[in-house]
């Protein structure tokens, strides 16, 4: 959490590896997952972008119809049974209640979806190659208040069984789901701790001025 | 696992390949030009008009043809501009309410970028014969503006489309008609852009030949006037390339390399404006 | 009092630009209707005759007795340009995904302009290097390749030219066209474990395809006009072309080189013409359909 511009999404990319794109950026440090260093490591990068399922701002559907959008990270990684995919594509449709709504047009174009559902979509693909941890930047910066609520409701429920990172600049939507509040300005970690202290008992000036909104 | 990395890395190394043709093929082109041609780049070649006996190898230059593109390459990029500046300012001041009309204009112009300039030769020639003219520098300078026009127009557009509304709307706040905004502000703000515009349009005017060859005719004079044919680099290479004498064809090499150092320099030209025009622009 | 004259000369300033505006909008919309009503009416004299379908799949190409048959020519602009396509389409896509996916910085740098520079050269020049390099090359050492001889001015040696002068053209498409692809797009790829080769082949490819296609038919139109460059090395003789080795005679080289004869002998004007205007419609009609497919898609998303 923190006011815009203070480095949240350059953190996210980080761990995602995302910045190795760009050939301008240096990564230096290390990030761990368990006891692993995912920052300087030989392993393939790809198992390690695979583990972690990404949500950006806005949903962005791959070119393909609304079941390849979810089949193609297990079509990626070699699974290619029609019978399994199918399998694996209802399951993570169902589990962000998406089934209902698009079952009779799996073979739409995504883009035809409204945003939210695109958004839910996005969310069933990261689910479907079987992360351990999903990376949501804004995930509902785009989104309608309805779709919004669907989504946060979602996390609610997928954080029992997953480690969601997740960047937001709303405080409430943070206070609603976080359980542990990371809070960062201009580039720096201020302060962290368990969700609940944090917002009960900020240590830092500066936590305590953003909290009652006398920044953004 | 290893299948895929294979096929990444082979097509790596394909892609690699066709990027360095490309080069190559450039600094190829380049080379065999300039190692045919600069042996017999001499300055008569560029100071002299044909002289007698010099299709047969005999003394004299082309700047009867060097001076003949000049004409014609300058007459219609200012006619060009006279034409293309104002149309793209009003596409992009005057017409902003009427976005269909300006896109229709603009796709408009892309099909005229896209038709082969033979064609316009073979237009310019059949008006060229309607109004009774004789192949003439006139009726090149017309046929090739008609030619370059929309790349032109295309070209302006895309600069001033790049300037945000904002400055518009606060030119618009503090009173100005819209002309004074085209050409007080719009203009002033993109003028590096449109330099480079119309050295592109300049390039294309003096390096076509199919244009000039239906309309121009060809002479060994410099013309002195509207209505007398004249001679063009591309066509005095085309022309000379085609004699059977050694002499003359080594010619046509040098005019080559005559034709290839103007547009380089303009090339050249353009990247620098391109250049301290990046980096003098406000950015918003 | 001053004030308002000095009011009144800015708004009359201000109408004669916009009248001057208008005038030059007028002008340039004419053109269109001017090149196609030209074209159209100086052909007309021909197609009054023979009907379009006769004239087109005739081979007799005999303008001294009235015979005008646009099948040879029309074969070998075909035949050159879908040749100079073949050579040209593989490097444009590869370079371009290399340029736009893998190459660093510096490789763009110095690549941007190579392109530009070879968009510019004259295609005299071309014409000069194919007469140079190309020619001997193919009747040095591919026609012996092959078992055949070959004086090297060949619908294979109009290719190899055209290609090289096609790629700078589709090439800028390319790049402009993957550069807009969304980088989120592809991160969403990525962070499904897909590899960077995968991400291309699935979704950059897959988003660009109506792009791509549109790329390679702006690409054919333009190599269907070229003139100077093909009517150099192509070699010019009125017969169908039998193979890649033979010479061929466009459609472009038709009118370039016979424009002197034209008013001099019946119906010969209004052959070229034609063939003016046959080169007019298909250029036109597969520049629009690229341009409107390009549009399409984009609005899709």
């Amino acid at each position: 959490m923190g006011p815009s511009g203070c480095g949240k999404t350059t953190l996210m990319r980080c761990m995602n590896r995302l910045t190795d794109l760009n050939t301008q950026t240096k990564v230096t440090g290390n990030i761990f997952i368990g006891d692993r260093d995912i920052l300087n490591t030989h392993d393939d990068i790809n198992e390690i972008r695979k583990m972690m399922g990404l949500l950006a701002q806005r949903p962005y559907p791959l070119p393909m119809n609304i079941f390849n959008n979810v089949a193609y990270g297990l079509r990626i990684s070699g699974r290619k049974k029609k019978r399994f995919l199918e399998k694996r594509v209802e399951h993570y449709l169902r589990q962000v209640n998406l089934w209902e709504e698009v079952k009779d047009r799996l073979r739409d174009p995504a883009a035809a979806l409204s945003i939210g559902q695109q958004q839910r979509l996005c969310l069933a693909r990261g689910l479907a190659v079987d992360p351990r941890i999903i990376l949501a930047d804004e995930p509902t910066s785009a989104l309608d208040p309805i779709s919004s609520q669907l989504i946060e409701e979602k996390f609610a429920e997928l954080k029992t069984s997953y480690t969601i990172v997740m960047v937001t600049h709303i405080l409430r939507q943070a206070r609603r789901i976080a359980d542990h509040v990371v809070f960062m300005y201009m580039g720096e970690v201020i302060e962290q701790g368990p969700a609940e202290e944090f917002f009960q008992n900020p240590q830092m000036e500066m936590t305590k001025s953003y909290l009652k909104g006398l920044f953004y | 696992m290893n299948r895929r990395k294979a096929e990444e890395l082979f097509f790596r190394v394909l892609m690699f390949l066709s990027t360095t043709i490309i080069l190559l093929v450039l600094c190829h082109i380049i080379y065999s030009i300039l190692a045919a041609g600069l042996p017999h780049l001499n300055w008569d070649m560029v100071s002299k008009v044909p002289e007698g006996g010099y299709y047969f190898g005999k003394g004299g230059g082309i700047l009867n043809a060097i001076v003949g593109s000049l004409y014609v390459a300058v007459g219609a990029t200012s006619l060009a501009f006279a034409i293309g500046l104002p149309l793209a300012l009003f596409m992009n001041i005057h017409l902003t309410k009427w976005k269909k009309l300006v896109n229709g204009i603009r796709f408009l112009m892309d099909l005229l970028c896209g038709i082969p300039s033979i064609v316009y030769g073979a237009f310019g020639f059949t008006l060229m014969i309607f109004f009774g003219l004789r192949t003439s520098l006139l009726a090149g300078i017309i046929t090739v503006t008609v030619f370059i026009v929309p790349i032109m127009i295309r070209a302006i557009d895309e600069v001033l489309m790049t300037i945000p509304r904002g400055l518009f709307e606060s030119a618009l706040s503090l009173g100005s008609t819209k002309s004074e905004i085209s050409y007080r502000v719009f203009f002033k703000q993109s003028i590096a852009g449109i330099i480079t515009a119309m050295l592109l349009s300049f390039g294309r005017a003096i390096g076509d030949a199919a244009s000039v060859l239906l309309t121009t005719g060809y002479t060994d004079y410099i013309p002195t006037s509207l209505n007398q044919p004249t001679a063009t680099l591309p066509l005095a290479i085309f022309f000379q390339l085609s004699s059977p004498i050694l002499e003359v064809r080594q010619r046509a090499y040098a005019s080559a390399v005559i034709l290839i150092a103007i547009i380089l320099f303009i090339s050249l030209l353009a990247r620098i404006l391109t250049y301290s025009y990046k980096k003098n622009k406000i950015n918003y | 009092m001053k004030f308002r004259a000095f009011e009144i000369s800015r708004k009359l300033r201000n109408s004669i630009h916009t009248g001057w505006m208008i005038a030059c909008l007028s002008v340039v919309l004419l053109i269109p209707l001017f090149l196609t009503a030209g074209l159209a009416i100086k052909s007309f004299p021909l197609l009054h005759q023979h009907p379009l379908l006769s004239l087109i799949f005739s081979s007799n190409w005999k303008p001294l007795s009235g015979e005008f048959g646009f099948y040879p020519f029309i074969v070998s602009s075909v035949w050159v340009t879908i040749f100079a396509l073949l050579i040209s389409i593989p490097i444009c896509l590869l370079t371009s995904i290399h340029l736009t996916q893998y190459a660093k910085k510096w490789v763009l740098k110095i690549m941007q302009p190579v392109i530009d520079i070879l968009a510019g050269i004259p295609s005299v020049i071309y014409g000069v290097w194919g007469i140079l390099v190309v020619i001997p090359f193919i009747s040095n050492h591919i026609a012996p390749m092959l078992g055949k001889s070959s004086s090297g001015y060949s619908i294979l040696a109009g290719a190899i030219v055209l290609s090289i002068m096609v790629i700078p053209f589709v090439l800028n498409i390319l790049i402009e066209l993957f550069n807009n692809i969304p980088v989120e797009l592809s991160e969403a790829s990525l962070s499904l474990g897909a590899t960077r080769w995968q991400t291309i082949k699935y979704v950059v490819l897959k988003k660009g395809l109506p792009g791509i296609i549109s790329s390679f038919g702006l690409g054919m139109s333009r190599a269907f006009g070229e003139t100077i460059a093909v009517l150099m090395v192509v070699g010019n003789v009125a017969k169908v072309p039998t193979g890649i080795l033979q010479p061929g005679y466009p459609l472009p080289a038709l009118i370039a080189n016979n424009y002197g004869e034209m008013m001099s002998i019946p119906q010969y004007d209004a052959a070229l013409m034609l063939s003016a205007f046959i080169l007019f419609v298909v250029v036109l009609f597969f520049n629009a359909g690229s341009r409107i497919l390009i549009i399409r898609s984009g609005k899709h998303n």
